[in-house]
């Protein structure tokens, strides 16, 4: 119940730092929790089943394009695009997740890696289409969502929060439940779990499902929040990210996303004021927090403050 | 008893409300006293959205310099109505995502007046909706034709520089008439390099002549030795529009490739910005054929607005900065951001801009400019803005590499630059 507390708190938390944040810091935070979403998907994968991908940009693209693809040529009204963008992202990680998972550990990075940059070429390679590098506009007129402006910065940071906690509130209830106790025992010793006798390749197959799935939702939230989609997004630093941003906040936390990308958006957008050598910064703080929190800040408050936080 | 001491306390509550209410005027007095002083002379701020990191770093600097001299300029003449001009700069990493949020941080945390400066497309789409939605002028210095396409908002314009449909375009005249009417074209296999495969192949047919094949060349190559076979042997002119650090290999291959024998080349200068003409492996370029935007090397017949806007960016007469021969400019582009910053000035100037409640009345100023001569706000040439579709249309240079000097062959006329509107942001609301 404290832990189900903890986390709706934070929801209201954010929903009632909507009436009061500068307009600057309001648009930044509706954009860490679209983000914050991403790297939850990420989370599940990464954090709880143990499985490094270094792709998950191509589930993030695939949810961008497919919303975004469905808009710019199919005159997709919102609503549609956003499920054609949470299908897309569906599908392709269904699709990498029957190959890539016949492998696994360094391979398996290795081979989400390489499917990601295939998706990457892909997008440019259909330039007709994407506009490739260059990418396109979402107009303001595409993105009424029944009626709803979703350019509108009020609305934009609700229709983050809504994503987000959706989320936030799935991740929770997945890794309490059984499913989420059998990926976390898939990381710590498969072999052990095969031997209980599990299907550990669909418990992995469907984690990475969801996963992707959370991915392309964000994607395509992000495209259509913010009218933006391009194919820097697919490109490699878009999967390295939500690893990041995982790794500072705590692998293996439900909150540790949030906090991840929460601090790593103020620590760039903090040190650039200061420096142009603030991915050195950002560095620093990486090993820093390798050093002397190697399980990442709500990691860190598991282990000193509450042990059962999930 | 209780009469005289609710009234005495009704008096001393009312009292205490003035002392508290004046106290307080008093005690915020600065700041309202500087508030009504603001309106004539606090700096208008423009947000200088800068590539100073990621691909784009080496036309970022070059964008920096020709910046902060042409703001040195406009302030040491009086500023602009009055008022300072002071460089908000902030890095965009040459990210579409980071640059939406320098946006945001121009409008919402600096409080700018206008944002300003991207080159990079992606950068540029990306964050344009963001300007749009904020209301903020967004001045943006990129030569893509997303502007002119219609693709952007009432809030984006590209006043200094002119895009990649009209360059092109006006390549083929010169390209059918002096060189060959049968070309092969070589480009990257992105958006930058379908322009130039889309625009030039349809000016060339209505010069009368044709592009036999089109070769993209994927993102990531490295080598190109396997892509030249597909040349056909009877191109008269080679198209190059390559890019990035792949280039110098691309010439270099391509020269030993056909030994000197080979179909004249025309290039964009593109490939070759902020890397000296010179550098070994470009020997091969001897003869070769270049768009260039503004001449890198200085002409025997360089007007005077032209020299002076050399010397106040600090730039030798090889197009390298005066402190340094081997940090070559992006010559061909970055006087965009010099004219872009004199346009704005103008437009401030003609609209009576005094603050943000002002953003439509400067954007109008400037869709209301057509004809802009050329001087020391414009030392690139005479320009013609068209306020429907938010661009500015100019004379275009072609230069041969002539004993290792880029030669000026040929100006175009504007005329040769234009093509019908594609867009009328004028009918959009504010």
């Amino acid at each position: 119940m404290r832990v189900y507390g903890l986390h709706a708190g934070l929801i209201a938390l954010l929903l009632a730092l909507h009436f009061v944040l500068p307009a600057y810091h309001h648009g930044n935070l509706a954009r860490v929790m679209v983000l914050a979403s991403y790297a939850m998907g990420y989370n599940l994968l990464f954090g709880y089943t143990g499985l490094l991908s270094l792709g998950h940009a191509l589930f993030f693209a695939a949810g961008m394009y497919g919303m975004g693809l469905g808009v710019q040529h199919l005159g997709l009204s919102p609503a549609p695009a956003l499920l054609a963008g949470l299908g897309a992202g569906a599908v392709v990680s269904a699709g990498l997740a029957a190959l890539a998972l016949r492998t696994g550990g360094v391979a398996f990075m290795i081979v989400t890696l390489m499917f990601a940059q295939a998706g990457y070429l892909t997008v440019l390679y259909f330039g007709a289409y994407t506009r490739g590098d260059e990418g396109f506009v979402i107009q303001q007129a595409q993105r009424m969502l029944w009626g709803i402006d979703l350019s509108d910065p009020g609305n934009r940071y609700l229709a983050a929060l809504i994503l987000f906690g959706c989320c936030l509130m799935l991740s929770l209830w997945l890794v309490r439940a059984p499913f989420g106790r059998v990926l976390v025992a898939i990381r710590e010793n498969e072999e052990r779990v095969r031997m209980l006798g599990y299907d550990v390749f669909a418990h992995k197959f469907a984690a990475m499902v969801i996963s992707g799935t959370m991915a392309g939702a964000a994607g395509a939230a992000y495209g259509l929040l913010f009218g933006y989609a391009g194919a820097t997004f697919a490109s490699v630093q878009y999967s390295i990210f939500p690893l990041l941003w995982v790794l500072l906040g705590g692998a293996g936390t439900v909150l540790g996303p949030f906090i991840g990308t929460l601090f790593m958006f103020y620590l760039i957008d903090l040190s650039s004021g200061i420096t142009t050598a603030y991915m050195l910064i950002a560095g620093v703080a990486l090993v820093l927090l390798t050093l002397f929190a190697p399980q990442g800040l709500m990691g860190e408050v598991r282990r000193r403050l509450w042990r059962g936080l999930p | 008893m209780i009469t005289p001491k609710s009234g005495l306390k009704g008096t001393t509550r009312r009292a205490a409300l003035k002392t508290l209410a004046g106290a307080a005027a008093g005690a915020s007095l600065p700041l309202w006293a500087r508030y009504t002083h603001a309106q004539t002379a606090a700096p208008i701020k423009v947000g200088f959205q800068v590539h100073r990191t990621g691909i784009g770093a080496a036309y970022g600097r070059w964008y920096d310099r020709t910046t902060q001299a042409a703001v040195k300029l406009i302030n040491e003449g009086g500023g602009i109505n009055g008022r300072m001009v002071e460089i908000v700069a902030e890095d965009d990493g040459t990210d579409p995502k980071r640059g939406a949020e320098v946006v945001e941080k121009f409008a919402n945390q600096h409080g700018c007046d206008i944002g300003f400066g991207t080159l990079f497309s992606h950068v540029v789409i990306g964050s344009a909706p963001r300007a749009g939605e904020l209301k903020l002028p967004y001045f943006v210095v990129s030569e893509g034709h997303h502007v002119a396409s219609g693709k952007l908002n009432r809030y984006t314009l590209q006043p200094g520089i002119t895009d990649v449909k009209s360059q092109v375009q006006a390549m083929a005249p010169y390209v059918a008439q002096n060189l060959g009417r049968k070309v092969t074209m070589v480009f990257p296999d992105f958006a930058f390099g379908h322009d130039h495969r889309d625009f030039f192949t349809a000016a060339i047919e209505a010069q009368g002549g044709e592009v036999l094949e089109h070769i993209a060349i994927p993102p990531a190559e490295t080598s190109f030795t396997k892509y030249f076979p597909k040349i056909p042997r009877d191109t008269e002119v080679l198209y190059h529009v390559m890019v990035g650090p792949a280039v110098l290999t691309f010439v270099k291959e391509l020269g030993e490739f056909f030994g000197g024998q080979g179909p004249a080349l025309f290039g964009f200068i593109d490939s070759l910005e902020a890397v000296a003409i010179d550098s070994p492996g470009l020997e091969f370029l001897e003869n070769s054929y270049f768009w260039e935007g503004m001449c890198r090397h200085r002409q025997p017949d360089e007007s005077a607005d032209e020299t002076f806007y050399r010397e106040a960016v600090g730039v030798d007469d090889r197009g390298a900065s005066v402190s340094d021969a081997r940090d070559v400019s992006t010559y061909a582009h970055m006087f965009g951001c010099w004219e872009t910053l004199h346009v704005v000035k103008a437009g401030m100037e003609a609209s009576g801009y005094a603050g943000p409640q002002d953003r439509a009345a400067l954007i109008e100023a400037v869709e209301a400019m057509t004809d802009m001569p050329a001087g020391r706000d414009h030392p690139q040439g005479a320009k013609r803005f068209n306020g429907k579709t938010h661009q500015v249309f100019g004379h275009q240079y072609i230069s041969q590499v002539q004993g290792g000097q880029l030669v000026r062959v040929h100006t175009t006329s504007i005329e040769d630059t234009l093509y019908p509107d594609e867009v009328d942001y004028t009918t959009q609301a504010f």
